[in-house]
């Protein structure tokens, strides 16, 4: 069944003159539906995908305050903060945070950044809005489905901002809640109601993740307009093509791992479970393994980092090639390593449990494969570069932060050639290695990808830009800002400083590093303080933005730019347009200009790439 | 009130760079789009300079101001492993570290969009993508080699002759156990675990345990050049031996044995000397998330020569002794004997 039908007649309408009347026109054409319908229960994807980016800011800027509540702990363990109890209430009488609270802090700033700003938010957002913008499709396979997408993510989150307010406080054994800790009531006060909602908040989003995705794959496969041959596809729609497979082949494995530990918890079962004495009694259970979680988690946990970046490098390479006026260099090579990098995300799951005890050879299997992902990696960065090689940069705001997400992802992505070789990761694994490692790697750089993209598309998503000077205060306080906290992490770690720690001061091995957690922690703040700046030009700029004059602002050559500058539901006004090459022809167009919009026909005597 | 303030102060910010940022677009359309963008890109295209530099000199000074606050060398002879390889992957990441990061700066500054240059029209290489795939693949192949070597003779089995300790996490200390004379572990289960007279849960019908030494605070006491292997256990959640100076560090995990084997080279005096620091103490940390008291779960590692662990063995009790001051084996052996220190799960 094709998607128009699931539109209104009224959205198929001619306007010449958009650029003038395009609100008012908008506003009188779309009178018919209520409000609900438009902006709630939409079935659109382009208002969905504001849904998700919208979610994900909030949750975004929940997940950012809580790292400020617990690196002020960090930071300053001696001192007490009038603001923690204003925040937190009695888990921080007197202004000291109490240990069970900053594990419940961590763990759901792992929870939260990952995968409802990071996966939700990222891919959710741009899969959602630029998949059938620059396939050329009228609306997602499902919007329906689509919706209930964004509703089993909303609910989860619901679900997950409950758990803060319980009074045994939110999950609190990390993000990955491993088992028997997660488990047990009796080992930690966060394992009791919290864990519970953890789980019932994460098997939502699980389901959101498969109808999000499976939506994502048919409508890439299918829904292309004549002409987009997968060939002729941007590389962003490459990369959500992957990252809708690797969600829909992972996260039903996370969902079997919560189930089973629903079971362990409520049921008597022991899966996971197995010799344990614990408050004053010897547990029943025997026979199951804790280790048997961590497989499962990691089959999709180390996917799911996949899940994160595929999306951003997809938006990057978009953007480097737009800005640069160049073609994105060496395209099949870039599309081969996705390709790779989607299969080998599958193989190198162990490579996060080299010091459970795990079989040796099994973990030299789990090193070689994990360090063959370092080849199209390195692929995917050369070709970057070569992109900007003797182009002709234009330094907006999102090209910037597509460069800013090269260089991140560079210095992040080395750092993994230590831990995912098991001699080094001995040492290195759980310290603050790890945890600067992945902050660059998956953290920042999947943020910038994700900033990148929204400075880049907002002239889509609302007709209007985003203030430019406020993204470059924006660009350079963060971009400085996450090397000075993460940087020296490095150095912390390989000292051995062990992760997940409430304070240091009894270690004489790792007491040393009191100032510079300090120092840390004040830049932590200060890149919070100018995220909440993007967030203000975001919202500003939605009502108060300088307005988007042509459809093409940016001189780009995908489809998304041949609709209206505000497109109703259904895209296009007239017919869906026609493809004749690929999404990457920046080159002298026989008129002056420097770009050719995939919808032009071939010229005479001109050949296809 | 202050916080209210703070709110206040941070809003007022926001919005006078707001209008300033307002004024610069004003300026952009009285320019025109064209002549702004070239001076824009010219501006920013320096700073790229700049903030490349800064990264270098940034990246120097933490390395000096770091360096004198780093653990010691390395105290095990799998620590010197280790220690040669972070050295070579550090100078193999290292460089190719320097050379993209200036690629990438240096692009984005020579190629700012000024003048009316036409870009270099530049689709596709195969040279040169074999190139950059080869590479990196011979780099991987040979830290792979390196790591693999390594990996095979860290967890190879422990040498004959090895001392051995069991060490216990629970919620939140470590417990260690020392063999005794006979220097065989005896066996244990958890059902016999009690905090008041067995900690361990040892199982007293067997006769290996009667002089076994049980460390209620987890001190570990090794011998310089003398392998020691650990047998490790968890009684309740999954906990972490971490042992950052020997750079060494494996799970405890509740109903697996796990075990890991070093031989430690400096001793703790030795140690004190060579760092200056008469407080140098090996420290135990617990590195797998366990709880709400994880972070204080610190035991000692004390490394001592023989003649000093010898004298120190010898003035220890047996935790049977210590908790039937009347020596009288217990008869019941109706049970029988499961052992949780012999149970090696692969996984």
């Amino acid at each position: 069944m094709s998607n128009e039908t699931t539109l209104h007649q009224h959205d198929v309408h001619s306007h010449d003159d958009h650029a003038h009347h395009e609100h008012h026109e908008h506003a009188h054409h779309e009178h018919k539906q209520h409000f609900i319908t438009k902006y709630v229960f939409s079935q659109d994807h382009k208002i969905i995908s504001r849904q998700f980016l919208v979610t994900g800011i909030f949750w975004a800027i929940v997940g950012g305050l809580m790292s400020v509540f617990f690196r002020l702990q960090l930071g300053f363990p001696e001192e007490t903060f009038k603001v923690l109890s204003a925040f937190l209430g009695d888990w921080a009488p007197n202004g000291k945070m109490d240990p069970e609270m900053y594990y419940g802090l961590i763990t759901i700033h792992g929870t939260v950044l990952v995968f409802f700003v990071l996966t939700a938010g990222l891919s959710g957002t741009f899969s959602n809005f630029l998949i059938p913008l620059q396939v050329g499709a009228r609306d997602m396979a499902s919007p329906f489905l689509n919706m209930l997408s964004y509703w089993f993510f909303a609910v989860a989150g619901v679900i997950m901002f409950v758990s803060l307010f319980t009074s045994t406080g939110p999950a609190s054994g990390g993000w990955t809640t491993y088992p028997p800790l997660s488990a047990l009531k009796e080992a930690s006060m966060g394992s009791g109601i919290g864990m519970d909602l953890w789980l019932a908040s994460m098997s939502l989003f699980v389901i959101s993740s498969l109808l999000g995705g499976l939506n994502y794959i048919v409508t890439v496969l299918n829904m292309r307009t004549k002409g987009m041959y997968m060939t002729r596809m941007p590389l962003t729609i490459w990369a959500f093509l992957f990252t809708a497979v690797l969600g829909v082949l992972s996260f039903p494995v996370l969902l079997s791992a919560c189930v089973l530990l629903i079971f362990d918890r409520h049921m008597g079962t022991s899966f996971y479970l197995s010799e344990i004495y614990i408050a004053g009694k010897a547990l029943p259970n025997v026979g199951g393994s804790p280790i048997l979680y961590q497989h499962l988690f990691w089959f999709l946990g180390h996917p799911e980092v996949y899940i994160i970046m595929l999306p951003a490098m997809g938006m990057a390479s978009e953007i480097l090639s737009t800005h640069s006026r160049k073609p994105i260099f060496g395209y099949m090579a870039m599309v081969l390593s996705l390709i790779g990098i989607t299969v080998l995300a599958f193989l190198v799951w162990a490579h996060h449990m080299f010091v459970t005890g795990m079989s040796p050879f099994l973990g030299g299997v789990f090193v070689l494969l994990t360090l063959l992902i370092a080849i199209p990696s390195a692929v995917k960065v050369f070709n970057w570069l070569t992109t900007i090689f003797r182009g002709n940069v234009r330094f907006t705001v999102a090209m910037l932060f597509a460069m800013g997400f090269v260089s991140l992802f560079i210095s992040g992505g080395l750092t993994g050639l230590f831990l995912g070789n098991s001699a080094l990761d001995i040492h290195l694994h759980d310290t603050y290695f790890v945890v600067a490692h992945f902050h660059i790697v998956m953290g920042i750089s999947a943020f910038f990808g994700m900033f990148a993209g929204v400075y880049h598309w907002f002239p889509k998503m609302y007709g209007r830009y985003m203030n430019n000077t406020l993204g470059y205060i924006h660009f350079f306080i963060t971009f400085v800002g996450a090397y000075v906290i993460f940087w020296p992490m490095h150095y912390e770690g390989v000292a051995g400083m062990p992760r997940r720690y409430y304070e240091y001061t009894n270690w004489e091995s790792f007491k040393q590093f009191a100032d510079l957690n300090q120092m840390i922690s004040v830049a932590a703040i200060i890149v919070f303080f100018a995220q909440l700046l993007f967030v203000f030009n975001y919202f500003v700029s939605v009502w108060k933005g300088r307005k988007v004059t042509s459809t093409n602002p940016w001189k780009a050559n995908s489809l998304e730019w041949t609709t209206p500058i505000l497109p109703g539901h259904g895209n296009w006004d007239g017919p869906i347009p026609e493809v004749h090459r690929w999404a990457y022809d920046y080159k002298d167009n026989g008129e002056g200009g420097d770009f050719i919009p995939q919808n032009v026909p071939l010229r005479d005597g001109e050949e296809s790439h | 009130m202050s916080g209210l303030l703070l709110v206040l102060l941070v809003a007022l910010i926001f919005v006078v760079l707001y209008q300033v940022a307002r004024s610069s677009e004003m300026v952009a359309r009285i320019q025109g789009e064209e002549i702004f963008d070239k001076k824009r890109n010219n501006i920013l295209g320096y700073s790229m300079l700049v903030l490349f530099s800064a990264f270098m000199i940034g990246i120097y000074w933490c390395h000096q101001y770091m360096m004198p606050k780093m653990a010691p060398e390395a105290a095990s002879d799998h620590g010197k492993t280790y220690d040669f390889m972070f050295e070579i992957t550090l100078y193999v990441t290292g460089a190719i570290f320097l050379l993209t990061q200036f690629l990438l700066f240096w692009f984005t500054f020579k190629y700012r969009r000024v003048g009316d240059r036409v870009p270099f029209h530049f689709v596709h290489n195969t040279k040169l993508e074999l190139v950059w795939t080869t590479i990196p693949a011979i780099a991987m192949a040979v830290l792979v080699a390196i790591g693999l070597k390594s990996w095979f003779k860290m967890t190879d089995m422990a040498p004959k002759g090895s001392m051995q300790i069991e060490i216990v996490g629970k919620q939140f200390n470590w417990i260690s156990r020392y063999p005794g004379a006979d220097g065989t572990l005896g066996k244990r289960y958890f059902t016999n675990i009690s905090d008041k007279d067995n900690i361990l849960g040892l199982d007293w019908t067997d006769a290996n345990n009667m002089d076994d030494i049980i460390i209620p605070n987890g001190e570990l006491r090794l011998v310089k050049d003398k392998p020691v292997e650990l047998i490790i256990g968890s009684r309740d959640v999954i906990h972490d031996v971490g042992l950052t100076h020997f750079r060494m560090k494996m799970d405890a995990v509740p109903g697996i044995t796990t075990r890991l084997w070093f031989t430690p080279t400096i001793t703790t005096r030795e140690m004190q000397v060579k760092t200056g620091n008469p407080n140098f103490v090996y420290e135990l940390s617990c590195d797998q998330m366990c709880g709400k008291g994880h972070y204080s779960m610190r035991a000692v590692v004390i490394v001592e020569t023989q003649a000093e662990h010898n004298i120190w063995l010898k003035a220890q009790q047996s935790y049977y002794v210590q908790n039937h001051p009347v020596a009288a084996p217990a008869a019941d052996s109706a049970k029988p004997a499961i052992d949780s220190t012999k149970k090696i799960t692969m996984n």
